[in-house]
């Protein structure tokens, strides 16, 4: 996305909503939506089938070490749960970054 | 170190005796927000100060309210509960419930912002014929919000009755007339300033339990895992045990979990509460984080439960397992984290948070009251029956009596079911908030030939669907009705019930094309996209 250029309000409403510009806008917002919705899906119910089908991955103990007593799903279940915060933060930085700018860009084209 | 079979767990617990502590605490709690909903009715005049705060609340300020909305009695009691009995399988289901949170940022909370005014069925019926689909929306949203409801009110009663020793029907009555005095006078700001006392209280009471547990382990998480692996030699509590028995099953659960949230409809509410749609996303930020937190944290209360409960005679040999001293107070567990709190700090520690889960019962309380209300005052009253002429103290007049009535069919609801298992109720609301909210919402949002017809029989499909399997399931049909054998062989009907109701929409919509809606679909989408217009 280039800097905005010097606008003037010229578009009506329908101009801009058949816009290459805004309709990237609105094909973007839900790509990034769905690739991330896709991430969590993969994360969470990876995370369920593995535990549901392969308890004995899950039981391993991380170390060999005789005392050793955390198993991979202690560390997977919190995982889980820190990516999915991940997930939306990622969201909120592209959010703020790409998305408003660009949104306060294509409202200003707007004639009122 | 096998306990004595029968042996009668020998704790004292303050627990159903009322303290000097917990009666503090709890007037404490009580008169602070009765305060604030005096600050809060002064600038609660017209209908969007009544269901939406005027619009004020900051990003972080609905952050900590939709944490507080969200982390029920339900979660802090009952995952804490189920870790220190069933170990494992109680961090597995605690996941669950963060897991809607980042689909909800993703797939809702901006739209719903942007096209909406007070409730999720204004976008689902932003460009469609009103009437039909405006009292489809309400129904899966009363639903939704009675089931949810019932759970807590029924919950709250027990709960209140076994800590502060007060008879259920009272219980009801005090948390249904405290409640409503929030709702009825401080409308959607009083109530949103409750949630954020309650996530706050419920935050720091949890943050210390946890710290004082670790402070038995040296700080160590594997200390605490090998105590409690080793104490239940036969419970194997550091692996998964039934709750994913059934891969499909599992999933099922996933799913009602995770897309319930995105029809929980004093959860969508909220969004309406801040300036914009970037304030609603920066504020599932937040609330991501306090839950996560929240989450993370729990297991650790309920592990060094199962521990630290355990009783020992006088030459340090152990008498009585910690498990055992949790289920003679309550046998599902729910009492695990009081009374952890008085062991480590004795009854004014208790007193906290009982006190706290007071607050937290009267916050999710009101909260569904408004959002309950609003659904009948806002969607059927004002935009069906009024068709949207009605003046603002007309408005204002019918959400209020609306919130009289939905608060008290909720304590009339919580006394009938007095004693009944509940706890089912939670899962159908889930379910139906998945199958019949959801998916309207979401084909609302993005797809561009959806119908009004298509709406209406999406929500039908997915909320009978949901309910009957649920009342076919074990959960049910046998537990409840005592048959024999559940004639639907699942406990989680979501993975079958929101695909019927996608279905539904989409093949009823494809059958009757709708124009008119089409052309608003492309008019709408400078609003849903750059907030042009949004109230």
């Amino acid at each position: 996305m280039s800097a905005a250029p010097p606008v003037e309000a010229s578009k009506t409403a329908t101009e801009l909503i058949e816009s290459p510009d805004f309709r990237a806008l609105v094909r973007t917002r839900w790509t990034v939506s769905f690739t991330l919705l896709g991430l969590l899906f993969v994360g969470y119910y990876g995370y369920i089938l593995l535990v549901a089908t392969a308890p004995g991955v899950v039981a391993r103990r991380l170390s060999e070490a005789p005392d050793a007593i955390t198993n991979v799903g202690l560390v997977l279940g919190i995982a889980t749960l820190v990516f999915a915060w991940i997930l939306t933060a990622v969201y909120v930085v592209w959010a703020n970054r790409s998305y408003d700018p660009e949104v306060e860009r294509l409202k200003s084209q707007l004639r009122r | 170190m096998p306990p004595a079979p029968a042996a009668a767990p020998a704790f004292e617990s303050s627990l159903g005796h009322p303290t000097f502590a917990s009666i503090g605490f709890f007037f404490l709690i009580i008169l602070v927000t009765l305060v604030i909903t005096w600050w809060a009715a002064r600038k609660t005049r017209t209908s969007s100060e009544y269901y939406a705060a005027g619009r004020s609340v900051s990003a972080l300020q609905n952050g900590f309210a939709l944490a507080g909305d969200y982390m029920s009695a339900a979660s802090f009691l009952g995952i804490s509960g189920m870790v220190a009995l069933k170990g494992y399988d109680g961090m597995i289901y605690a996941t669950g419930w963060l897991m809607g949170w980042p689909a909800l940022m993703f797939l809702v909370a901006e739209p719903l912002r942007n096209l909406g005014k007070f409730t999720f069925a204004d976008v689902v019926a932003y460009r469609l014929r009103q009437g039909p689909v405006r009292i489809a929306a309400a129904v899966g949203g009363i639903l939704t919000t009675i089931f949810y409801t019932i759970a807590q009110m029924v919950g709250s009663g027990s709960l209140i009755a076994l800590m502060f020793g007060m008879p259920f029907v009272l219980a009801e009555v005090l948390v249904g007339a405290v409640m409503l005095l929030y709702v009825l006078f401080g409308g959607m700001l009083a109530t949103t300033w409750v949630q954020i006392i309650k996530a706050v209280l419920l935050l720091c009471g949890v943050t210390v339990l946890t710290g004082l547990v670790m402070s038995k382990f040296g700080f160590s998480l594997p200390a605490l895992y090998r105590a409690a692996n080793d104490l239940y030699p036969a419970k194997h509590l550091l692996v998964p045990g039934e709750l994913t028995a059934s891969p499909l099953d599992a999933i099922s659960l996933g799913l009602a979990l995770m897309f319930g949230l995105l029809g929980l409809p004093h959860i969508l509410m909220r969004f309406y509460t801040v300036p914009d749609a970037k304030a609603a996303r920066v504020s599932v930020l937040y609330a991501t984080g306090l839950i996560g937190y929240f989450y993370v944290i729990i297991p650790i209360v309920g592990f060094g439960a199962a521990v630290l409960l355990s009783l020992k005679d006088g030459t340090g040999a152990m008498t009585t397992l910690g498990d055992k001293v949790i289920t003679a107070f309550d046998r599902g567990g729910n009492m695990a984290a009081p009374l952890l709190a008085e062991a480590m700090w004795g009854s004014a520690f208790l007193g906290f948070i009982a006190a706290v889960a007071f607050a937290t019962i009267l916050a999710v309380v009101a909260g569904l009251t408004l959002a309950g209300a609003s659904a009948y005052s806002h969607d059927i009253y004002v935009s069906v029956i009024k068709k949207g002429r009605a003046t603002e103290e007309e408005q204002v007049k019918a959400a209020k009596i609306a919130t009289v009535i939905f608060g008290v069919v909720a304590v009339a609801l919580g006394i009938a079911f007095q004693g009944q298992n509940v706890a089912f109720m939670v899962g159908l609301a889930f379910a139906i908030a998945a199958s019949a909210n959801f998916p309207a919402l979401l084909m609302a949002i993005v797809w561009k030939r959806f119908t009004t017809w298509g709406a209406v029989w999406s929500i039908l499909v997915g909320g009978l669907s949901s309910v009957s399997m649920i009342v076919l399931s074990k959960t049910v049909w046998v537990d409840l009705f005592h048959f024999e054998q559940a004639i639907f062989p699942m406990k989680n009907p979501a993975i079958f019930s929101m695909t019927a109701a996608f279905a539904a929409g989409i093949v009823v919509s494809l059958l009757t094309p709708e124009p008119e809606a089409q052309k608003k679909f492309e008019s709408e989408k400078l609003r849903t996209y750059l907030g042009v217009g949004a109230e």
